[in-house]
């Protein structure tokens, strides 16, 4: 029974292969960077939401790594115990919420406020940047790296704080008799110590971000195009799955999508496996649950 | 008051420390304000018709979500049917043989691992050894993509409260001379049973609110699903396809439908949160 953890993994990438077998042989490694997407001349390349997942990915890390890190570093050095725990819970909490719901308040709160506020706003400061440039849509890359943003935040917390609640006394105890502060201590002494963990924490998260659907679906404009701005609508793979899996309707259609989903599978076993084993590896020599 | 510290080194420690207490109340600000709107329109928009009535044709108002709502019990019996015993057995091999083999290793690295596959991969993989074979989209192949998705996380907190129960309490049975089996089934799994049903609780209400792997495998359905061979509608899919229609009524009804789903795995976190808390403490 245990061991139909192991060969259900196996299976699925056998799977995910043999139904996209069609599609490996006509395209080859072109697939990954073929740019047009056109379904009725049964052209594929996947090249717009390999852009599209990892700009958005990318992006939402930007913001959600700091900000986790700044929780994390809140909760385990700062706040008191009675604190700590159920900020700690709460945080966890948003990593409960159904994506679906996430996409819901995305379409009807964020894609206003964002067309409204944020993108006049970057494009008035910073609008020299290619980045923060064009026509305020509200749906579109930026709008989705701002829910997987938030989607994946509770995930650096909660490992990180772990591990970081995991340093040993002493670390902290050796550079405060130095005369450190309590930044520079949390900088200097925890931090480093901290710091595959810490890593780790970051690709458990990337690994979420990249396989995110249906939140990103519902708000990032749906288009197979490569634009520079993250205003402009675009596309990730997971959504384009989504979207047209159904209405595929020539053998080589689906077999695409499904390849599509095999790139998919293959990049987040890749980045999970890079995140446990960074995980494990600190927990070896320092406990991290007890 | 002087301080032995350069004033730019006081700085840096009041603003970096401040800026991480600013993070935490954005992000528990957030989640505050996603419960608060879900819950504000959801009130709005929930009424009795939600649960009792069938959906409407587009542009008429009124209806309800009745048969999404079954739809989604009977794809959680389903997936618990396939998660429940495989999740559960696995865990108690990982903890009571497992423990610092090396295949206990690669069946935990495994179990991870399958954990972070993305949810609509795993709805490929039900489509192609359910709905391809079959030739129809069916509850069978929504409940077989969610059951393999409660399988990592059944085995893992199967496997945390096992280790949980003191070595003592396991020594003291096998003092009494019981065989290792009788042990662990009728000593060591009984001390763990409130936590290992907790663990598969919170499982279900994870795998409750997804969305993606039912898209091309339960499908929808505007009418009840009759059996498990059918295509079927489920609450979190019925929210997806309300939501991005340009129907106020049907906005209305997304908003019921996210309402429910959230108080489904909220009370389930909220819950196990409180039965584990006395667990540990009493």
């Amino acid at each position: 029974m245990a061991l139909s953890v192991l060969v259900i993994t196996a299976v699925i990438a056998y799977e995910l292969y043999r139904n996209s077998h069609l599609s490996i042989a006509r395209f080859g490694w072109s697939f990954l960077w073929g740019t047009t997407w056109d379904p009725i001349a049964e052209q594929f390349g996947a090249l717009p939401f390999l852009y599209g997942t990892l700009v958005t990915s990318a992006v939402a890390l930007l913001i959600a790594v700091p900000m986790g890190l700044g929780v994390a570093i809140f909760l385990s050095e700062l706040a008191p115990r009675w604190l700590s725990d159920p900020v700690a819970f709460l945080v966890e909490l948003l990593a409960a919420i159904p994506s679906v719901i996430y996409g819901l308040i995305g379409i009807f709160v964020l894609v206003p406020l964002v067309r409204n506020y944020l993108e006049p706003f970057l494009s008035g400061t910073l609008g020299f940047l290619p980045i923060f440039q064009g026509a305020p849509y509200g749906v579109g890359m930026l709008t989705a790296s701002l829910v997987l943003a938030v989607m994946v935040v509770p995930f650096i917390v909660s490992v990180s704080r772990e591990i970081l609640m995991a340093v040993p006394r002493a670390q902290r105890e050796a550079i405060l008799s130095l005369g450190a502060t309590r930044w520079e201590m949390v900088w200097i002494a925890i931090l480093p110590y901290a710091r595959s963990g810490i890593m780790g924490s970051v690709f458990l998260a990337l690994a979420r971000a990249l396989g995110e659907t249906m939140a990103v679906t519902m708000v990032i404009g749906n288009r197979p195009e490569i634009k520079l701005s993250l205003f402009e609508p675009g596309y990730t793979m997971a959504a384009v799955i989504a979207n047209e899996f159904t209405e595929a309707t020539s053998d080589m259609y689906l077999q695409a999508l499904i390849e599509i989903g095999l790139v998919l599978f293959a990049v987040t076993i890749l980045v999970n496996a890079i995140a446990r084993l960074l995980i494990y590896s600190l927990s070896k020599h320092v406990e991290v649950r007890e | 008051m002087t301080s032995p510290l350069p004033l730019r080194r006081r700085l840096i420690n009041g603003i970096m420390l401040s800026l991480t207490g600013v993070c935490t109340a954005v992000v528990i600000g957030v989640l505050f304000f996603i419960l608060g709107y879900i819950t504000y329109h959801g009130i709005e928009a929930l009424n009795w018709d939600f649960f009792t009535k069938l959906p409407k044709p587009v542009g008429e108002t009124g209806g309800g979500m009745a048969n999404a709502i079954v739809g989604t019990l009977k794809l959680l019996l389903l997936a618990s049917l396939i998660g429940v015993p495989i999740g559960f057995i696995g865990g108690v091999y990982l903890a009571e043989y497992g423990r610092k083999t090396m295949t206990g290793f690669l069946i935990r690295y495994a179990a991870d691992l399958l954990n972070g596959i993305p949810s609509i991969v795993m709805g490929i993989f039900a489509y192609t050894i359910i709905v391809l074979p079959m030739g129809h989209f069916s509850s069978l192949a929504g409940g077989v993509a969610l059951g393999i998705m409660m399988i990592p996380i059944a085995v893992r907190s199967t496997e945390e409260f096992l280790r949980l129960v003191p070595a003592t309490i396991r020594e003291a049975a096998l003092g009494l001379g019981l065989p290792e089996w009788k042990v662990v089934s009728f000593v060591v799994i009984p001390t763990a049973f409130r936590g290992i049903v907790t663990g598969i609780m919170l499982d279900l209400a994870r795998v409750s609110g997804e969305t993606a792997p039912l898209l091309f495998t339960a499908f929808s359905n505007r009418f009840w699903s009759q059996g498990w061979l059918e295509p079927t509608a489920s609450l979190p899919v019925m929210l997806y396809t309300y939501a991005i229609t340009p129907y106020e009524d049907w906005h209305r009804q997304a908003w019921a439908a996210g309402l429910v789903l959230l108080m489904l795995v909220l009370g389930a976190n909220v819950v196990s949160r409180l039965v584990l808390h006395r667990r540990l403490t009493g």
